[in-house]
């Protein structure tokens, strides 16, 4: 019926409907090509409606909070049968400028950004390591593999007590193995700069199985046909290294940066249950801090929400400039 | 001592044709043999370390963890096990946490496995924009999403229930894994889909009776990956669940090394018993971790 009335736009909306399904289908081409986007959007609309109810909309608002002056004080409640209503305002982009023009922010920034390149590069450059290491032929390999994946089946909150136990500066093991050696203990998680570093250690301590498992599932997937190619013609063992092993991890690499990256920057548990951002609140990243602005004190939602669109817009740029710079280089999607 | 070892074991049994200088490819001298497993065992050693050391505190008996000196063992004894579990809200924490993760995993792995389907099979208007979705979910910080979500669940009423505290959980683990199951369908051929349709199948039914089956260990994977998520979170729960007898175990831990009074006894044990049964399953899964996620970055 469709197609023999109304040719034009029937063939129009299939041509739109089937753009990337290349099969020639001369009957009912609409009806087919809608037919299986029916089932697409019928498989996909569960997720799709949970994200945007749980996502999307918390979002939004927390947009639109953020451009309140909402606190616990202000926001609408309801005690029992008692409901008190809102009395926050609306009052623009005094959030941002408050926050923007705040050395405080910059500072946080400056260590979440340190934080985030010295984690995401030590567990990439640790990661990589010990899967060259892994991917030669080697007596116990798999015993190996296992017991250097063993970090990542610790859950994050669990490795963090674990580890404050360790750097505790009286009964510590740290500091009882310097303490042996001879060496006065070390305060770790009360200075600033050791604690910035102990909570760094930590944090790779737990990521870098996830990278070394990464790369070796990379590596593996170079054909060793390259190398011995590479050793006919007489290349150096860093050469095959440098022209072999890094474009062939390209692929893997881009994606488990990327996620490093992200997960790092919104790296939570570490930071709040190690120092809880101490001390004072030297170790708090970004994340932390919004958090403790939120939930401690006068719980003040707006600054939270705006910290939080600040933190997301940075990382989506990231991602995007991100991707771009891949697909530059050739990668797809 | 252990040169000699080394030399004896070191050269491959093929050494009668390898002098020093013309080696076979992918062999290497015994120097480099060493230094392979030093490093190795340096890493191994620093990755077991904490953990070797949980369990050994957790085993000293009660005030066992307050020597200052260095010992591995001190009569050894399950005091601090016997302590968690019956002198402290452990295992009503414990319940807590496996009724979560258990809900947060089943709702996950469903919601993941039929997007993740949908996205590796069909090319739909849209797909790229899901695509994108579950990319950028992915990193939205606890911090922007917690407040507006604390609110709606206090009017909805969920605070200190556990449905609100795994309703809040499919924020996390709905996206990456959907990511996840969508690298494992794209590792089963499309023909398999094709033939069942053929044979009368509709899309869903190839998706529930053919390929889901075959992808089996692809959903055993994300499942432990949506459980370990719940087990594992701490942002969402501290806020969400702050009654007494509603706290997970990320929450309620905390309490046991608290800013007046700390008990690291009670601490390792539970840590102990915390992480084993994960850490058990975890060693299992492993593998086919590796494959998903390793087949999704390279196919992306």
């Amino acid at each position: 019926m469709a197609v023999s009335t109304g040719g034009v736009p029937a063939a129009s909306e299939s041509a739109r409907g089937r753009r990337h399904d290349g099969r020639p289908d001369r009957q009912g081409p609409l009806r087919r090509s809608m037919s299986t986007h029916w089932y697409a959007w019928a498989m996909i609309a569960p997720a799709i409606v949970v994200m945007l109810v749980l996502i999307g909309w918390p979002l939004v608002w927390g947009v639109y909070l953020s451009l309140t002056d909402a606190t616990e004080a202000t926001i609408g409640r309801t005690i029992g049968v008692n409901v008190i209503p809102a009395t926050y305002e609306f009052v623009g982009l005094d959030n941002y400028v408050q926050i923007l023009t705040s050395s405080l922010f910059w500072d946080k920034l400056l260590w979440t950004v340190i934080w985030t390149v010295a984690c995401v590069g030590l567990h990439y450059g640790i990661g990589l390591g010990l899967a060259v290491m892994l991917n030669r032929k080697l007596r116990l390999r798999s015993l190996y593999r296992v017991l250097l994946i063993l970090p990542w089946a610790v859950p994050a909150f669990v490795a963090a007590f674990i580890w404050r136990y360790l750097y505790n500066s009286d009964y510590g093991v740290i500091n009882g193995f310097l303490k042996l050696a001879g060496l006065s203990g070390v305060g770790w998680l009360d200075d600033p700069t050791t604690a910035k570093i102990a909570v760094i250690a930590v944090n790779v301590w737990l990521g870098v199985p996830f990278m070394m498992v990464a790369l070796l599932g990379g590596l593996q997937s170079i054909p060793a046909e390259l190398y011995e190619a590479a050793e006919v013609d007489g290349a150096s063992p860093w050469q095959r290294f440098a022209s072999i092993t890094l474009p062939g991890l390209r692929q893997v690499s881009g994606t488990v940066v990327l996620l490093g990256t992200i997960w790092t920057f919104n790296m939570f548990p570490i930071i709040f249950l190690i120092t809880g951002g101490g001390p004072g609140s030297e170790t708090e990243i970004l994340v932390t801090y919004a958090f403790r602005e939120a939930f401690t004190g006068i719980r003040d939602y707006a600054g939270s929400a705006a910290w939080g669109v600040i933190i997301l817009a940075m990382l989506v740029v990231l991602a995007l400039g991100y991707r771009r710079t891949l697909r530059s280089q050739g990668d797809p999607w | 001592m252990t040169s000699p070892v080394h030399t004896v074991r070191t050269p491959p049994p093929t050494s009668p044709r390898t002098s020093p200088r013309a080696r076979p490819r992918g062999e290497r001298g015994p120097l480099a043999s060493v230094g392979l497993h030093a490093g190795l065992l340096i890493a191994v050693a620093i990755s077991l370390f904490p953990v070797a050391w949980l369990v050994l505190t957790s085993l000293k008996p009660r005030n066992g963890w307050l020597s200052t000196e260095l010992r591995f063992f001190n009569d050894p004894s399950l005091d601090n096990y016997v302590r968690v579990l019956t002198g402290t809200e452990f295992p009503q924490w414990l319940l807590n946490s496996v009724l979560t993760a258990g809900l947060t995993m089943v709702l996950g792995v469903f919601l993941a496995a039929s997007t993740g389907y949908a996205v590796s099979r069909f090319r739909f208007p849209g797909h790229r924009a899901t695509m994108w979705l579950l990319l950028v979910t992915q990193m939205f910080p606890v911090a922007i999403l917690i407040v507006p979500l604390f609110n709606l669940m206090a009017r909805l009423g969920l605070l200190n229930q556990i449905p609100g505290l795994v309703i809040a959980y499919m924020t996390i683990a709905v996206p990456f894994c959907a990511w996840m199951m969508k690298s494992y369908f794209d590792t089963v051929p499309i023909e398999i889909d094709q033939a069942a349709m053929v044979d009368g199948l509709t899309p869903f039914g190839a998706f529930w009776r053919v390929v889901l089956p075959l992808a089996r260990p692809g959903v055993a994977v994300t499942a432990f990956y949506c459980f370990m998520t719940a087990w594992g979170e701490v942002g969402y729960a501290t806020v969400f669940m702050t009654q007494e007898d509603k706290r997970t175990l990320g929450v309620g831990l905390q309490q046991f090394v608290g800013l007046h009074w700390s008990d690291w006894g009670l601490m390792t044990a539970s840590a102990v018993l915390i992480a084993l049964p994960a850490g058990a399953v975890f060693l299992l899964v492993q593998r086919h971790l590796v494959t998903g996620l390793t087949a999704g970055a390279t196919k992306a």
